[in-house]
Formats: C-alpha cells, structure tokens, sequence
C-alpha cells in the first residue's frame, strides 16, 4: 500500500485539476438551483459547449485561440441556454429537469455520431486546439511545481483556473447582493409575489440559465485545456451530477459553497479511488468482490449513494442554512 | 424542507428511513450477488475477432454496430455469441478448437449485405491463447427497394418499439399521477427486468436455464416485488416524513446512477443477449418483413396494455388510481387508501417496466444502460401524451415510437433518438400540457 501516493493524490483533488474543473461547474449550477431554484440536469452539456466551442473553432473551422473562447464561453453557452429554457422556464420547474437531461442525451448521440466525424471527431473526439495556451505558459513543461504535485503544463492550467475560480466566486458574491441578486432570490421563494411586483420571472431566470451555463462552460473548457482534448465521454450525462453532489455537499445557495463542496468530493473520490486501486495490486481485494475495471466504477455509485443520502437527511449540505434550504419545494 | 410536529411520529422517522433504507440496499447487493457468474473470467482461451465495417453515403468508413456473431463448434452445437460495438469491433473468446464463426445477416442495418454471402460462417481453427481475425466485408449500401415499402417497414418497427415504450411508460406516468414523483429511476427498473431475465434464461438458477416462456412471467413478478419494495423501503417514508418533491425527485436521480452502476459492477459492460428466439427467419409477407417473435411481442403487449386499461376503467383499485391521480385530497377524502393506491401503482408500474424489459432483452441486446435511454424515450413519449394520465402515455409512446423508426428515412439511423428528443422539446414548447393532459397541470 503506497501511502505517500495516497495522502498526494487526496491534496490533488482537493485543490487540482477536477476540482476547478468541478468547482465551476458547481458554481454555474448553484447560480441554476441554489439561487433561482432551476433544475438544471444537463450541467454537462454546458460543459460541453465549453469544450466544443473551444476545440471546434480551432480545430475544425481553423480559427484562432480568441475565437474559440468566444465561441465556448459565450456563444454556445447561450444557444444551450435558449434551447433548454424558452420551452420549460414557464413551466414547473421538473420540465426543465426533464429536457435538461434529454438535451444531454443528444449531445452524446450527436457526439458520437460517426456521421458527423469531421465536424466533432465523433467517439474519439478532438484534439490539437490549446497550444496557444501553453505558448503563454510561464513554467517550464519539464519541472515539476507545487511540492512536486504538477508538472509545468498542469501548473498552468491549476494557475488559470484558480483565478478563474475566484473572479467567478468574486462576482457570484457581487451579483447575490445587488437588486439583480434578490429578484433572482425572490424568484426562488415565491415566483407569483416577485411577478406581482412587476418583475419579469420568465427573463430572470433565462438570464441566470445563461449565466450558470458559462461558469459551467468555463469549467467544461478548462477541462478540455487540461487534458488537451474534447471527447464525448468527458461529458456525459452522469458527469452533470458530479457537479450536483459538489453542490449540495458545500451548501446550496452559499456563495462559497460550491467551491469547498467540490474540493472535499475530490479529495474523497481520489482517496477511495486510489485506495482500492492499490488494494486490488495488492491483493487485499479478493478478486470475486473487485478487479481493476470495477474501481472506476465505484466513483459512480459513490455519486449516486451521496445523492441520496445528502438529498434525504441533509440536504442543507455542509455550510447550508435550513432556512434558506434549497432543496424545497417551490 | 418541510417537518411535521414532532407528536406525530411513531418512530423516529430518520431512523426509520435509514432502517429501510439499508434494508433496501442490502437486498440489491443481495440479489446483486446471486449473480457472479454472470462476469465470467476465461484463462487459457482463444479469441476471435474482427472489425466490421460499411462506407457511409459519403463514402467513409463507418463501423457497423449492434451485428452479431455466432460460433458453432464441429458438433454443430452453438458455442458462444459476440455483438459489434459502434466501431464494429466485435470479439468471442472460444476454448481452443475448429468453430465456424457465423455473421447473422438478420442483425446486419437496412441495405447492408455480405459482399460475398458464400464465405459466412467462416471456419477459424484456434489455438490457446491465440487471437485470430476474421472477415466478413461488406458491400457496397444496397438501394432501398421502394421507398413506400421503406415506409411500411419502418412504420410496423416503429408500432412495435412505441408499445413496448407504452409498456415501460405506463408505470413512470401512474407514479407521477398519483404520488407527483417524477421518477427517474424508472428506467432501471426497466434494465433490471432484462438482466432478470439473463439470469434465468441464460445464467440459469442452481444450474438450470429457465426457457424464456417461463422466464417472463417470472420476471413480472419479481420486478413488482421490486417495486414494492423500493416504495415501503424508500418512499413510503419519504412520505411519511412529508419530504418536498424536488428532494424526492434528486433521490430518485441518486438511485438511478446507484442502481446502473450496481448493474454495471455486477453484469460488466458488454452487451449480452438472451439464449431463446435469438435466430428466426423473417416473414415476408411483401409490404414488410417481420420476424415471429416481432408479432409475438406485438400481441402480447397489445393484450397486456388493454388489460391496463381495462383494469383502470372497470377494476375498484384501477379506479381507485384514477382518482388519486385526478385529486389526491378528493379521493383521501371520499374514503379512498391513497398509500394503499400508491402501493399498487408501484406494484404494477415497476412490474410492466420490467416486463418490457424482457420485450427489449428479447429483440435487442441487454447492457446495463439500456434502462437509461430507454427513459428518455419514455420522458418523451409521456410529455407528449400528458404527464399523469395513464392513456396519454400511450398514446404519446406510440407515436414516438413510430417518431424515432420513421425519422430514419431523412436522419443517420445512429442518431434516430435525437429526434424523438427533439420532439420532446418542441411538445413543451407549442402544448405543454401534451395532447390528452389538461392545462392546470401545468402552472
């Protein structure tokens, strides 16, 4: 049993790549559930245009780096946001859960789709689009950094997305406290007395889709940087409620609360991920009860389980107040 | 989330929802480990395998997914089957020996045939831990006959992919009916019906293969054993506690990837198919083909969904489920068992879901995510009939099976889903209350 890669791999996800990749997923989706009561099932998908936008601009359409940030931070983030919300945002609030999730959905099936290969690159996706990135880079590739934690490329890429990360919480933190924030709050308390007060629910919460769905596209992107390729099975379905789990566990409707969720998921998952691994090298593992292929697949149920139990006995997560609980009906 | 007084409850509710809880997860970890050879481990076995693949209209190569492929020892006696992957890899692991390795045209896509139909089956000597390839090429995209021959091909599939959709739906739509649950989870109960049948059909129990007459039936119990309790276990106190329906409905999502990657952990990632009525030869009856067992699940789900709506409409607990659908306070009221009603409609729902399940194990191939598309396909089918009314949801699947297998005459058949979720959007948008719903549903 190698402790030393244990106790490493645990501190990397809890300030590494999935983190910030999660982290600003989570952040999209608390603007989405926590502070507008949205039920947002298809956060991968934002993720997604993230990555797509990027990868397809410069890999397919052979434009440069910048275009591929507008295309995936802004543009198919808003497209995504239009599809989901004009059809559902009037309706109760499960219509949005169910077209979310089936919007996810087509984007695998497109994805994957051999049909479209030299749009997407279908199941083996795209790559070759983020050397403009790493031109920036002002680390070495071949040293390590951090304790020895990250490589040159990976320091970048953690460098970014920790700015990214506290700009978005920045603003997150300036937009809840201005009359724009409260709306959105009101929204979520009761939608009828903020409509009564001459507010315009069904374009509020329109503005706070498209808004959580960049931060997930910001995330989505980064992590499309940091692996250096766009490929279908990063963002499937399941992937969304990864960022669901970051989520509830911080606090819903707590600014930072995505954020610390995120960073205790993977520094769990990574330290049960790695444990088991090295039990089943080891031969702690009897073999009938796991083989390697199976470890992968714990995170999953580990998600799954952590669902279930947060959304039934604590669904104000780790900072959440009960009063402002986010997991009511409304 | 809301909380009833304290004086209320008998047990302490959480302890009780934890009690059944485990319970409950201990009895799918339990029936979860009747199954371990289910992932079998070969030694010193020979593989053979090969890549099928096809030019697309443009002229690039595409591998053909979902063909299958038979293996027959010198005796004649079939050995083992293996099923192309959406890249067209396909593999069998074989002991050593001479087997013929046969390609089943039945499974081959609309307008692909064999480019040399006298070389299938190929025979392949193997030797241990050998790998050895063969190959089946295929010919150029046949030009489909005509195109109304096309249509009414497409339309039977289509009727017979909507009813077997309607089967699975029924339940997803009577739940949200009488409970506001919006189950997603529902599909699993689907997976698990076709993996309940892999088990007696083709695991066999202590040793014996159960034919899959005998296994339907069986399957129908078990899954509304399942059902039942998935609800005393879970949402009975749930309920109880006066949870809010958005908890619910993440609880519900919660169990959906718990119970999927269970399946997968347990039944492994390959898809695997049912022993029985695996090789027919198809009717031609002109205007279209169709196997027997096509027409056999036909009929059986026609017969099984009017049976539904005959209980609804005639039967004291059918009508029972009408009214706590219609107004749940109403129906408490005039004296109704509502948890009496919820139960039964947990029963029945999760029964026909696995039910059709086995109707999908039976045509298609079984993997563990199958529950998963499928419920999307349900989604849309229920939304379009009207979320809650047990006659919308079948009316609504029908038409989107008939949506999915008629969209391939202008769509890739790779994406023929997207359109029934295409359909599934654009319903919200232009009717959200779908075509048998009323409006106040909605609000």
């Amino acid at each position: 049993m190698d402790w030393g890669g244990i106790i490493e791999n645990t501190f990397r996800g809890l300030i590494g790549e999935q983190f910030i990749y999660f982290g600003l997923a989570a952040i999209g989706l608390n603007m989405h559930f926590g502070f507008t009561g949205l039920l947002n099932f298809g956060q991968a998908v934002f993720m997604a245009a993230g990555a797509y936008g990027l990868s397809m601009a410069v890999a397919t359409l052979g434009l440069n780096f910048w275009w591929g940030l507008l295309l995936g931070i802004v543009v198919f983030p808003l497209i995504l946001a239009a599809i989901m919300g004009v059809p559902t945002l009037r309706l109760r609030a499960d219509y949005l859960a169910i077209v979310t999730i089936a919007v996810s959905e087509m984007f695998r099936i497109i994805a994957r789709s051999p049909s479209l290969d030299r749009w997407t690159g279908s199941s083996d996706g795209l790559t070759a689009f983020a050397k403009t990135f790493y031109e920036f880079s002002p680390y070495d590739a071949q040293e390590r950094y951090f304790f020895g934690l990250f490589i040159g490329n990976q320091m970048w890429v953690i460098t970014v997305g920790w700015v990214v990360l506290a700009l978005v919480v920045g603003a997150v933190y300036l937009m809840m406290r201005s009359p724009w924030g409260r709306v959105l709050k009101a929204i979520r308390e009761d939608e009828d007395a903020a409509r009564s007060l001459g507010k315009n629910a069904y374009w509020f919460k329109m503005q706070a889709l498209a808004l959580g769905g960049v931060f997930g596209a910001l995330g989505g992107m980064l992590r499309a940087i940091g692996t250096q390729s766009a490929q279908p099975q990063n963002f499937i379905t399941d992937v969304t409620f990864f960022a669901w789990v970051a989520l509830i566990l911080g606090g819903a409707a707590k600014v930072g609360g995505p954020v610390v969720g995120a960073a205790i998921l993977y520094a769990i998952l990574n330290f049960t991920d790695i444990f088991l691994r090295n039990s089943v090298a080891d031969g702690w593992m009897p073999e009938w009860l796991m083989t390697g292929t199976q470890v992968g697949q714990v995170r999953f149920m580990l998600i799954g389980l952590a669902l279930v139990l947060l959304a039934a006995f604590r669904p104000q997560g780790i900072f959440g107040s009960k009063e402002e609980m986010a997991l009511d009906d409304r | 989330m809301s909380h009833r007084p304290v004086s209320e409850r008998r047990v302490h509710p959480v302890t009780s929802v934890l009690r059944t809880f485990f319970a409950a997860v201990i009895a799918v970890l339990a029936i979860a480990a009747l199954a371990p050879a289910v992932a079998s481990a070969q030694t010193d076995d020979a593989e053979v395998k090969g890549r099928l693949q096809a030019r697309d209209a443009e002229g690039e190569r595409v591998g053909v997914a979902g063909v299958e492929f038979i293996a027959t020892n010198e005796a004649g006696d079939e050995v083992a089957r293996g099923v192309s992957d959406d890249e067209g890899n396909w593999s069998i692991t074989l002991p050593p020996g001479t087997y013929q390795v046969l390609l089943d045209v039945e499974t081959l896509p609309d307008g692909r045939e064999l480019r040399n139909p006298e070389k299938n089956p190929a025979e392949v000597r193997l030797i241990g831990g050998d790998s050895k390839s063969a190959l089946f090429p295929l010919g150029e995209a046949v030009a489909s006959t005509s195109s109304e021959i096309e249509f009414v091909q497409l339309t039977v599939d289509g009727l017979k992919l909507g009813l077997v959709i309607a089967m699975c739906a029924i339940g997803l739509s009577l739940i949200y009916g009488t409970t506001g649950l919006t189950n997603f989870a529902h599909g699993e109960a689907v997976t698990f019906g076709a993996v309940m049948a892999y088990l007696l059909n083709v695991t066999g129990v202590f040793g014996v293969r159960i034919h899959l007459l005998i296994a339907a039936p069986l399957v129908l119990v078990i899954s509304g054993a399942a059902g039942w309790a998935f609800n005393r276990g879970v949402w009975f106190p749930m309920r109880r506690r006066g949870a809010s329906l958005i908890s619910a409905l993440v609880m519900s999502i919660g169990f959906s990837i718990l119970f999927r990657y269970l399946i997968l952990y347990q039944f492994g990632g390959r898809a695997k198919r049912l022993s029985d009525y695996q090789l027919q030869t198809a009717w031609d009856l002109g205007w279209f083909r169709l196997l027997p067992k096509d027409l056999v699940i036909m009929v059986v789900s026609i017969v099984v969904l009017l049976g539904v709506g005959i209980g609804l409409q005639t039967t004291r607990v059918g009508k029972a489920m009408r009214a706590v659908s219609d107004n749940r306070d109403l129906a408490e009221s005039s004296g109704i068992d509502v948890e009496r009603v919820i139960r039964w409609v947990w029963v029945a729902g999760t029964a026909l879901a696995g039910f059709g399940g086995v109707l999908f194990a039976t045509t298609e191939s079984i993997n563990w995510e199958m529950g998963f598309r499928i419920l999307l396909l349900m989604f849309a089918g229920v939304t379009l009939g009207g979320l809650g009314t047990a006659y919308g949801a079948l009316f609504g699947s029908i038409i989107v099976g008939l949506f999915i297998q008629l969209s391939t005459l202008v769509i890739p058949t790779d994406m023929k889903n997207v359109g029934a979720l295409v359909m599934l959007v654009v319903i919200l948008l232009v009717r959200p209350q779908g075509l048998l719903g009323r409006k106040e549903r909605v609000g």
